[in-house]
């Protein structure tokens, strides 16, 4: 027998997709059950509270959590966002209902054998309730009382072989996309950079020593699966130099209509035969790929690297041999001057092991931003008050076109006085004896 | 429920202490087929919705199976997660940066048995547990935030919203049959955790109204220079004010400036402004990430205000699909969302939407405003 009734959130059983409302009452049940014997560590009904509280807002139309709420574990300075339920006495228990970020393996892989470890851990000692993942990577315990907190980094830690992510002012956990392990558009080993990053400032994550957030993610290819230019200060993105490499029977073979364009993502429809000059040249941004007598042709020089042909053809046309990757900074978004993208740092940088030019280029922005960024200023908008330039000068990157999408048109130039000829100071003395008053 | 020790000892807090460890290795979560052939794959397939096929270099093949999730998931479903990983993939699986789950097989028979484990699951109300779908050109999972679930700034539910508008788009998740694919994200508040900016279709919480002042008590719990340099408009200014004979250091707000972003109650508890009449949704569309053909894309708000009407939202779901079906029918071959409404016009994009323009869409935010609107004679009637 449910604790509260629930007639709102009822009506979301239905329909075929997952209903988060069916999942939350099969687990309040199974705590409610308990045939595992589980020592709960905090209160058996916080899934039914939970509940109870969510109709309570589809009621009112408003949330009922307090504001903000201040929790950790000692040595460090984030990972847990404090919650507080502003109808206690209703639902005691979700009174304290804190969520906690562990830190997720890159690209998101699991062993069964780990998977059930740590939530081996949240069952006992948290509301069994998670978010797979949050929007930032990390795996999300959702739910748990202060006293728990240092108990479940004991567990996390000694037991799991696992660490908290980031919250607050500071390196918030990485993300890349699979990578290499599942793509053959992977220019890079995003999975590689992204967990030696990830390890190399371990102590710019946990304790917060930055003006406001910064992440990091890593895309290893123009595709961007993991959005890394829409939602990160500092985004690695995939690209090659040198030529896409062409396979002209298999081209021939994606006109016969044997292979399927773009893989059959357009399988549901009937969009006609496959017309590679309408579908692929014609929608290349560049113009620069012809097709004549049977034969493929890519004016190399002239590509932007958009993946739309080799999107299109998977099994025809390859990346380059000659990778690395685009360094882009500044995404954030709308609060407080307005969103921003990411925008273009470094056009090409070689993503080897160690990996010591990409960190070179993050310590020269940090080294800038943790001395001129105001209180709670996202490096995007430290750019947008100090200016593209200052950026290039902190990382000793010269300037190119390849850095706008146009010239500026207002001629309010700066110019630095030793760029003049002559000095700024001058006599104005000296001007009258040319120029009478 | 006695307390069970972990081994932390609370009066030596920093003795034993593990700090800095980071996540575990990915290496060690590989199944061993992507392991054998990390960065030597050769080309994929989509064979059916929701179903990929890699072909690496050396001739191995890997089938992945991607299912849809609610993300707000308990650990008994994660449980029956890993007991299919368990029963077929030999205890392997990832998920994905929309948050679908994807399980992993090395031939097409595993696949095949696979699959249909997964589509015969449902939970007691009747929705699937494991829905297949999910890949090329039809609807993916909605990339979302906390709501009422979890956090104190939201101006509408975010997994409510999200389960009301996959069930109406059930069969684009497990079809292909859009020109491109549709990303959709909700945000429950302007702060947009998530890729409301950057996305086809965006559902954005907003409210109405400025915030409450609690002045007796906004000086003991807030910095009020941060509440000041918080606000986008420069709508709050340090004020005193005098409630039953007593003298308070507390903050004003320019009504006229306040365009209700809530960002001054982000930083202080004393500026609550969340209402039930006057919070709701606003609806963005066009955004992209990928630099495919066009380069990544802003989202822009096309409907200002659709009303909170829980539990299922008709109105906001009514407006995706409408806009979804015209996109649908008009579009081109590859055209994403965004590509297709700047190449025949934001004016026919309201026309053939049928969507109401207002002034509330014309930007007024600073100087780049002026970029968006139109110095050209060129329109169309
Ligand atoms: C008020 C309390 C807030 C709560 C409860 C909250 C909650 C969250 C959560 C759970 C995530 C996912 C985190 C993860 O995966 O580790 C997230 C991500 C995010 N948050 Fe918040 N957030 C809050 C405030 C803010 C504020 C003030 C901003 C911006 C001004 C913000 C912007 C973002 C963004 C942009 C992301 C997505 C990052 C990404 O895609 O990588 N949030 N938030
Ligand atoms: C070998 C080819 C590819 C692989 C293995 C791959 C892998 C993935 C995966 C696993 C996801 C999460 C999907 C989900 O849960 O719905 C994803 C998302 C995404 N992919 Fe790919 N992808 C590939 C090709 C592409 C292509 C051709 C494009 C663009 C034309 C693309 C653009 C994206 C974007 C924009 C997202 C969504 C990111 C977001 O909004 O969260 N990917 N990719
Ligand atoms: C004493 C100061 C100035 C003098 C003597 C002057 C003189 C002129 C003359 C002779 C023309 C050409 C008119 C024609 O084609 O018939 C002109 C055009 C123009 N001037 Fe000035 N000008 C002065 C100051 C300015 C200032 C301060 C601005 C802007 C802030 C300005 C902006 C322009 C512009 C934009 C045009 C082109 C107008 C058009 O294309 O229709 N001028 N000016
Ligand atoms: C033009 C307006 C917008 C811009 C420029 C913008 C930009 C961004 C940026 C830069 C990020 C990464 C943020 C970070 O890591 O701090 C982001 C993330 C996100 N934004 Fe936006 N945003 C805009 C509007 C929206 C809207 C209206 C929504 C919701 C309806 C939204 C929802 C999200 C979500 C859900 C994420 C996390 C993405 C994910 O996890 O995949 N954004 N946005
Ligand atoms: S970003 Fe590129 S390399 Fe990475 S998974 Fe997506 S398509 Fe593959
Ligand atoms: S990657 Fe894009 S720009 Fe380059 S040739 Fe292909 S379609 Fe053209
Ligand atoms: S979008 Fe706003 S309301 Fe939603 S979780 Fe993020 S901060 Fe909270
Ligand atoms: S809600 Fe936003 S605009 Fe209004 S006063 Fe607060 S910070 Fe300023």
């Amino acid at each position: 027998m449910a604790k509260h009734k629930t007639p709102l959130l009822d009506q979301l059983e239905s329909g075929p997709w997952p209903s988060f409302v069916s999942d939350l009452k099969l687990e309040a049940e199974v705590r409610a059950k308990n045939e595992k014997n589980v020592n709960y560590q905090i209160p058996v009904e916080v899934v039914e509270d939970l509940l109870g509280v969510l109709e309570l807002s589809f009621t009112d139309g408003e949330t009922h959590w307090k504001h903000g709420g201040i929790v950790g574990v000692f040595g460090y300075g984030g990972g847990v966002i404090g919650r507080y339920c502003d109808q206690p006495e209703a639902f005691p228990g979700v009174a304290h209902f804190h969520t906690v970020r562990v830190a997720q393996p890159t690209g998101k892989y699991y062993t069964t054998e780990f998977l059930r470890q740590i939530i081996d851990i949240w069952d006992m000692r948290g509301s069994g309730l998670t978010n797979m993942h949050g929007s930032t990577g990390d795996i999300v315990f959702l739910g748990t009382t202060t006293p728990q907190l240092e108990e479940i980094f004991y567990e996390l830690t000694h037991d799991a072989n696992v660490d908290l992510g980031g919250s607050g002012s500071n390196l918030r956990t990485p993300a890349a996309c699979l990578g290499q392990s599942r793509c053959e558009y992977a220019c890079y080993d995003a999975q590689g950079l992204c967990y030696d990053m990830t390890m190399e400032f371990q102590d710019e994550l946990h304790r917060p020593a930055f003006p406001y957030k910064f992440k990091f993610k890593f895309d290893a290819c123009p595709n961007s699966c993991v959005c890394a230019l829409a939602r990160s200060d500092f985004s690695v993105v995939g690209i090659w130099k040198d030529e896409i490499r062409i396979d002209q029977e298999a081209v021939a073979a994606y006109v016969g209509g044997e292979f399927a364009p773009n893989a059959g993502a357009h399988s549901g429809r009937d969009w006609g035969k496959f017309n590679i000059q309408t579908e692929v040249c014609d929608n290349c941004p560049s113009k620069c790929i012809t097709y004549a007598d049977n034969k493929l042709t890519i004016n190399d020089k002239e590509c932007v690297h958009c993946m739309h042909c080799i999107n299109t053809m998977p099994r025809a046309l390859m990346i380059g041999n000659d990778r690395g990757a685009s360094i882009l900074c500044g995404a954030k978004a709308p609060i407080l001057d307005g969103p921003q993208l990411s925008s273009l740092l470094v056009p090409f940088i070689k993503v080897e092991e160690p990996y010591t030019e990409v960190k070179d280029v993050v310590e020269n922005i940090w080294d800038w931003w943790m001395e001129e960024g105001k209180n709670r200023e996202r490096l995007g908008e430290t750019m947008r008050r100090m200016g593209f330039q200052k950026l290039l000068e902190v990382t000793n990157t010269k300037a190119d076109p390849r850095h706008v999408q146009e010239p500026r048109h207002n001629p309010y130039i700066f110019w630095k006085a030793d760029e003049v000829d002559g000095p700024w100071e001058r006599d104005v003395n000296e001007y009258r004896k040319r120029h009478q008053r | 429920m006695a307390f069970v020790s972990s081994g932390y000892n609370p009066d030596k807090p920093m003795e034993n202490r593990i700090s800095d460890i980071g996540p575990r290795d990915f290496n060690e979560f590989l199944p061993p087929v992507l392991k054998n052939n990390f960065g030597q794959w050769k080309y994929h397939d989509i064979l059916e919705p929701g179903v990929l096929l890699h072909v690496a270099e050396s001739g191995d093949e890997v089938y992945t199976v991607r299912c849809g999730t609610a993300r707000l998931m308990s650990i008994t479903l994660i449980r029956e997660m890993c007991d299919i990983a368990d029963a077929h993939c030999d205890g392997y699986l990832r998920f994905t940066t929309r948050n679908n789950v994807e399980f992993m097989v090395d031939s097409k028979d595993k696949c095949d048995a696979l699959k249909k484990d997964l589509q015969s699951r449902k939970f007691d109300g009747g929705s699937f547990k494991f829905p297949v779908g999910g890949t090329g050109a039809g609807v993916s999972n909605i990339v979302h935030t906390q709501g009422w679930v979890h956090c104190h700034t939201p101006a509408t539910d975010a997994s409510g919203t999200v389960k009301v508008i996959m069930d109406d788009l059930f069969e684009e998740f497990t079809n292909h049959n859009m020109p491109a694919p549709v990303r959709i994200a909700v945000a429950c508040c302007l702060n947009m955790c998530g890729a409301c900016h950057c996305s086809d279709i965006a559902v954005v919480g907003i409210h109405r109204k400025p915030p409450l002042i609690d002045h007796e008590y906004l000086d003991n719990v807030c910095e009020i220079p941060l509440a000041i340099a918080s606000c986008p408009t420069g709508a709050v200014r340090p004020s005193k004010v005098e409630i039953d004979g007593k003298q308070y250091k507390s903050v004003a707000i320019k009504e006229e400036r306040c365009m209700f972003c809530g960002n001054c109650y982000t930083m202080c508890p004393s500026l609550p402004l969340s209402d039930k009449e006057g919070d709701g949704i606003a609806l963005m569309v066009g955004g992209k990430v990928s630099n495919r053909i066009s380069m990544p894309k802003f989202s822009k708000v096309v409907v200002a205000f659709i009303p909170n009407e829980p539990p299922r939202w008709p109105t906001l779901v009514k407006t995706i699909r409408t806009i979804l079906d015209v996109y649908k029918a008009d579009a081109n071959k590859y055209e994403r969302l965004g590509d297709w409404a700047e190449r025949i016009g934001w004016e026919r994009f309201f026309e053939k939407t049928g969507i109401e323009f207002t002034p509330h869409l014309i930007d007024d935010f600073r100087d780049p405003a002026y970029y968006t609107w139109r110095q050209s004679t060129q329109f169309k009637f």
